[in-house]
């Protein structure tokens, strides 16, 4: 540690990431290429769902409380899949913290996604890290001024397009899009566009590793996910201490492999010297590791001064020993666990997914009057019933009672008990059920009833029980 | 603080502050931290003055943007008012009784309009499930007093029964027979009465003449009713007030006069009509057919 001023606040240093290639390096930009992709175009696939329906296939209809995902659709009632995904989500995230580390902070996280972008972009305008350093400290000429309105102008296009995506998950892409652009889409798209493009410029450009160790809870969760088995971005230190320059091959002997050069403290995108140790500050984008293999190949020493392993192994390799093999690490109970978890709550939802009916039936009895005599001496209740049919074509579905309980069945204001759904909503109806007069269910104080809708056509059905509540005579 | 002290372990500065011998390590929060604070705390002051938020001794300060929680509501409303105009005018012109097959959207309109203004102004009396209560009609039943059609319900509810205040309201009296009949009479003539929904012929036995001479007038030879002059059928499982004999006996003894005020002059026309339909749909509303031959209720005198 360097001497600090001993205000409590402390001004933000700024980090200029010197450009570095390798094996990480090449996973980075393609999984950066991936996501990114995966972001920007999944708006535009188109997926057939008939001429009622969205053909959108990744959408999320909040006006109509529909969630559409390639073939499955999902309703608002139906929201358990998408809390049941989240859960995965979280448990895939231990699992994969448990067992690498950080990796999510490192290769995937939005934030660490286009902060690397935007890095690009800054080496494309002002150079590498020299030229940055340069620049930074250059007073305000007319160059300056120049490549600084330039990157900013590049980041705030990227954060326009970073917004612009996101508003098309919510509504028709195509539709919105030409709407936007003759500025007739609704206020609430462009406020969106507006907060998220200011969000991804101020984040990537200017607050960058700030966000990962002042505003993110997820660093301070690791800790308890994290154990000494765990493989992570780590120095060897009993290979690289004590680190000097090997100036001439004498001065060399009695030092270790570390020549300190930096170069692992140069790439680092969140200004951290990883032979410190493990710190809370390392997302693990394994960039070091990358930059320490390119210096230890040209002094001539082995690669991996800097590279995953388990701290665990450690004391072993300090003694000379070889490290366990990865597998060993990652496959340990904890982690079995999780991926059981995981997978055990990824098999339910599909299950219940392709078990889910397409027709689906609700019945709430009017209880106000309970039930009401008719002219005749017959005891009729009401019930509100709501049928949803979930397929893209409107469908007729006949009610009836289970068998033989001699009760009547009819539908408010229709000449037979059907009731017609349109395609992909729920439609509501009042039906009234009728016990003859002096019957068993009439006399009764509560009986059992069911009731059953089945789809003209293809023969769908669906039922539900609920209770006939007759006049309690004695 | 005091600055320069250094942990011996961690090599980190201190605060200076020190409790029981433990000190306080400095880790700055970055400067822009305190910023946002100051930006927070300045955007809260900025927001107070622009909304209504500090309390005064009679209310609080409205906020120089003059919004107010009522006003966006009126104004809500306001807007819903303006988007159901056009279902209301349709609604003044529309056929009554065949508007759920003309238009099904305009009648679910009619029909949840008409069960706001239900609840509002019906409830009292009616109850909030329609079910009625004693001397109050069941209007969920197939029973009507007066004619269960749509038109026949609207003018009921637009020019009410008994009520005195409009010309064209239903109008019957039934007599209290107490004056006339002795004691011994009417309780045969309740035991009679209480009979006819179980099939009893109206006009059998010395009971059966004593119904023929007094109530056949109105309630018909054969006891089942006449809805011109509103009066029930006798023969039917349906009781107004209940069938218990001292009931039967008060109520032929004093007659009943049931009064629904009318609400013409206090609804408008289209929510007189959205109520007429919300009522007819309930379960007991009657298909239009039926009027052909039996002649709408009109103002009739009692027999």
């Amino acid at each position: 540690m360097t001497a600090r001023s001993s205000s409590l606040y402390a001004a933000r240093v700024p980090i200029f990431p010197r450009r570095v290639s390798g094996f990480y390096r090449r996973l980075k930009w393609q999984i950066m290429a991936v996501t990114l992709g995966i972001y920007y175009l999944t708006p535009w696939l188109r997926w057939d769902r008939g001429p009622e329906l969205p053909d959108q296939a990744v959408l999320v209809d909040l006006a109509h409380r529909r969630f559409y995902f390639f073939m499955i659709e999902i309703w608002s009632h139906e929201f358990y899949f998408v809390a049941g995904l989240l859960v995965m989500a979280g448990i895939g995230l231990f699992l994969f913290t448990a067992a690498l580390g950080r990796v999510w902070c490192g290769y995937a996280c939005p934030q660490t996604v286009w902060t690397d972008l935007f890095i690009l972009v800054e080496r494309w305008i002002d150079g590498d890290r020299n030229a940055r350093l340069r620049l930074h400290a250059a007073p305000w000429s007319v160059r300056k001024w120049r490549l600084r309105l330039t990157k900013w102008t590049a980041w705030a296009l990227i954060g326009l397009m970073t917004g612009g995506a996101w508003v098309f998950y919510f509504t028709d892409a195509p539709t919105l899009a030409r709407d936007l652009a003759n500025f007739s889409a609704p206020p609430v798209a462009y406020a969106t566009i507006l907060v998220l493009t200011a969000t991804t410029f101020v984040f990537g450009g200017f607050m960058r590793e700030q966000v990962c160790i002042y505003m993110c809870p997820w660093p301070r969760i690791q800790g308890a996910m994290m154990d000494e088995d765990t493989l992570t971005v780590a120095y060897r230190d009993w290979r690289g201490e004590p680190r000097g320059k090997h100036r001439k091959a004498v001065a060399a002997e009695g030092l270790g492999d570390c020549i300190d050069c930096s170069a692992c403290v140069n790439v680092c995108p969140m200004g951290i010297d990883i032979r410190d140790g493990q710190q809370m500050a390392c997302i693990t984008c394994a960039l070091c590791i990358d930059a320490c293999d390119e210096v230890m190949a040209r002094t001539g020493r082995d690669r991996g001064l800097i590279d995953y392993l388990a701290l665990s192994d450690a004391p072993r390799e300090a003694a000379g020993a070889a490290p366990r093999p990865a597998r060993q690490h990652v496959f340990r109970p904890r982690n079995i666990l999780y991926a059981a978890l995981w997978a055990g709550i990824g098999v339910a939802l599909v299950a219940m997914l392709f078990m889910r009916a397409d027709v689906e039936l609700t019945v709430a009895p009017e209880r106000n009057p309970r039930f009401v005599t008719l002219s005749d001496g017959s005891i009729r209740n009401a019930y509100d019933l709501r049928l949803r049919n979930k397929t893209g074509t409107p469908r007729d579905f006949a009610l009836s009672l289970g068998g033989g309980t001699g009760l009547a069945l009819s539908v408010e204001g229709a000449a037979r008990p059907v009731v017609t759904v349109p395609a992909d909503t729920q439609a509501l109806a009042r039906i009234y059920v009728t016990a003859p007069p002096a019957s068993a269910q009439a006399g009764q104080h509560r009986s059992t009833l069911r009731i059953w809708a089945e789809a003209a056509g293809d023969g769908a059905r669906a039922s539900v029980d609920t209770t006939f509540n007759g006049q309690d005579k004695p | 603080m005091s600055g320069g002290e250094r942990d011996e372990i961690t090599g980190t500065e201190t605060t200076g502050h020190e409790w029981d011998g433990i000190r306080e390590l400095n880790n700055p929060l970055p400067r822009w931290w305190l910023w946002t604070f100051y930006a927070t705390v300045v955007w809260g002051i900025g927001y107070t003055i622009a909304f209504p938020a500090w309390p005064l001794v009679s209310g609080a300060t409205a906020g120089v943007l003059g919004w107010s929680t009522r006003a966006a509501v009126a104004e809500e409303i306001r807007a819903v008012e303006t988007a159901q105009t056009g279902q209301w005018a349709a609604l003044l012109d529309a056929d009554l009784a065949a508007l759920r097959e003309d238009d099904p959207d305009l009648h679910r309109f009619a029909v949840q309009a008409g069960a706001a203004l239900f609840r509002t102004n019906c409830s009292q009396c009616h109850g909030a499930g329609a079910a009625g209560a004693v001397g109050y009609p069941n209007l969920l039943d197939d029973d009507w007093l007066w004619g269960g059609e749509i038109e026949e319900i609207a003018h009921t509810i637009r020019h009410g029964i008994r009520n005195e205040e409009d010309p064209e309201t239903r109008f019957s009296q039934m007599p209290g027979f107490g004056d006339f009949l002795g004691r011994d009479e009417i309780r045969s003539l309740v035991a009679h009465v209480r009979a006819l929904p179980e099939g009893a012929d109206p006009e059998a036995g010395p009971a059966g003449a004593l119904f023929a001479d007094n109530c056949a007038s109105c309630h018909g030879a054969d006891a089942r009713g006449d809805r011109s002059i509103g009066a029930p059928d006798l023969t039917d499982a349906i009781w107004l007030y209940g069938d218990a004999p001292e009931t039967l006996t008060r109520v032929i003894a004093e007659g009943p006069y049931g009064v629904m005020p009318g609400w013409g002059g206090r609804l408008d026309e289209a929510e007189l009509r959205a109520l007429a339909s919300y009522v007819h749909q309930l379960g007991g509303g009657e298909a239009e057919e039926r009027r052909i031959g039996a002649a709408p209720g009109s103002a009739a005198e009692p027999g």
